[in-house]
């Protein structure tokens, strides 16, 4: 593992008494084996776990698969305002998305956004990825050592976002760009990046969408009722139609459909391509057998789990493990931990393509807030995987990835791998 | 036994049986009925078990709880007779019921 890690950062999670374990330190997941420790310890010894004291405040937190079920299911009792990540948004820019409220905004909002992904258009998407695929697939270079991560991964999922948004294709990176800033700061994830560098690329963010939802008021109605991309039907929404007027409210939504579309696809296919080197018995089924890949999909979701927590406030006292979470304490759920627990998942920390009920995991998230774009992300991943095996006969990763500094977008910042062609 | 017909969107047809106290979902996961994914397991959680049931037995079954209401609410492709399997649990009066399965499981 090449990794650096500062000197005060411990990996064996044994050799630190269990009540100063903190696994808000975004470090331990620079680290490829530390968080799945410190999971394990807790799933073992303290389940619902009380961190005194964090960079986040003092917060529980949740490591069993059930429990974190429970909790995700009873928004009633679990709050998801003001913020679903560890820390709260900055006041400076206080974002405000569906995500992150509680009834009956979120499902206003949500209602209004969700026809992007309905079944209607998956099916027009389906043959548009595909061409996508084709093109970054075919002019990726054989031989020789690139990074999977901005050769496919960002450029694949750039490009959908960009497609969602009826965004400029030719600036896509830029969207990529947005959506790495929005959470980079130390006190909302453990991230390292400044306060100056993310306002002022949300504030160019908001300026593009601002233009584009000006671009597209001036459509007539008949023209707008055609379009199927995230703007127009915030705009043919009753409940969303002035969200421009609610600038907090605005730029949070088109952040949050931008990161909710962004990091976890993206990190998603790139945690397949490091699951079949670290398991190539299971890269030989998958060859013998495409019709897996179905099944592979939602195990490379579960085995990657792009999207580390998801956090509450208590509204009421809740009894569970045997704890009392009091009204107003922060909860994280930490589905890492949950789609590694072996009481619910066998060998969870193995890859098995043909995995019996693959599709019981968290990544998802459960309840009123469950993944919206679900569908559209196994579609992405499954076409990529059936594009791969049509190519190539051989992904050799040559060396350990570098992760993303964050407790919360858990994914790769570089992979570099050598192709073989089939 | 307590038959069940299921039709896929397709329209391809399977006539299960299952047993009293058993939920629909167990019944079309027990009879290897496709078009059911049931990712949370039964827990009301995930709506990944969407099914719609035919007018005349809609009103047999007993109402759909909030939690069940918010999730199918969030399914695009929702009608009338519109229920998560998991929250219908058989009983001697549903024999012979017909579902219809939607074309995508969201």
């Amino acid at each position: 593992m090449s990794t650096p890690l500062t000197a005060d950062f411990i990996v064996d999670p044994y050799s630190v008494p269990l009540d100063s374990i903190d696994v808000s330190d975004s470090r331990m997941f620079l680290h490829h084996t530390a968080w799945k420790a410190y999971f394990e310890r807790l799933r073992n010894e303290d389940p619902i776990h009380f961190q005194k004291e964090s960079d986040f405040g003092p917060f529980w937190s949740i490591t069993r698969f059930e429990d974190i079920q429970f909790v995700d299911k009873h928004h009633e009792l679990f709050s998801s305002e003001p913020a679903v990540v560890i820390g709260d948004m900055t006041e400076e820019l206080p974002l405000e998305m569906f995500i992150a409220m509680d009834n009956p905004r979120h499902d206003e909002q949500r209602v209004a956004a969700q026809p992007v992904v309905a079944p209607k258009n998956l099916a027009e998407m389906e043959s548009l990825i595909k061409e996508r695929v084709d093109i970054i697939l075919d002019s990726l270079p054989i031989g020789e050592t690139f990074d999977w991560v901005d050769k496919v991964s960002i450029e694949l999922t750039g490009q959908m976002l960009a497609t969602l948004f009826d965004f400029p294709q030719e600036d896509r990176r830029k969207l990529t760009y947005w959506s790495d800033l929005a959470l980079d700061l130390p006190e909302v994830t453990g991230g390292d990046g400044t306060h100056e560098v993310r306002n002022a690329g949300l504030q160019e963010c908001f300026q593009r969408f601002n233009e584009l939802w000006e671009e597209r008021t001036k459509l007539s109605d008949a023209e707008r009722a055609d379009k199927f991309d995230l703007i127009s039907l915030l705009q043919n929404s009753e409940k969303t139609k002035d969200m421009v007027d609610r600038p907090m409210e605005f730029l949070g939504n088109i952040m949050l459909l931008i990161v909710g579309g962004n990091d976890t696809t993206r990190n998603s296919l790139t945690g397949g391509i490091l699951a079949i080197n670290k398991y190539p018995d299971e890269f030989e089924k998958i060859k013998k057998n495409p019709g897996l890949i179905p099944n592979m999909v939602p195990e490379i979701i579960r085995w990657q789990t792009p999207l580390s927590h998801m956090r509450r406030i208590a509204t009421q006292d809740v009894e569970l493990g045997g704890k009392t979470i009091k009204k107003g304490d922060k909860v994280v759920m930490w589905y890492a931990s949950g789609n590694r627990d072996e009481r619910v998942i066998d060998n969870p920390d193995a890859f098995i393509v043909d995995r019996p009920k693959a599709r019981h995991h968290l990544s998802f998230g459960f309840g009123i807030h469950r993944c919206m774009g679900n569908r559209l992300a196994e579609m992405q991943i499954r076409i990529t995987w059936e594009e791969i095996l049509k190519r190539f006969e051989k992904i050799e990763v040559m060396k350990e990835p570098s992760y993303v500094k964050s407790n919360f977008v858990k994914g790769y910042t570089e992979l570099l791998v050598k192709l073989t062609a089939k | 036994m307590i038959k069940i017909i299921f039709k896929e969107h397709s329209g391809a047809v399977h006539e299960v049986t299952g047993t009293e106290g058993e939920s629909l979902m167990d019944v079309a996961m027990n009879n290897m009925v496709p078009g059911i994914d049931g990712d949370c397991g039964g827990d009301c959680a995930c709506g990944t078990c969407h099914v719609i049931v035919a007018a005349d037995w809609a009103n047999k079954l007993a109402q759909a709880n909030g939690e069940e209401d918010a999730l199918i609410g969030m399914t695009p492709d929702k009608q009338d007779g519109s229920r998560l399997a998991c929250q219908v649990v058989l009983n001697g009066d549903l024999d012979g019921m017909e579902v219809t399965l939607p074309e995508f499981q969201m």
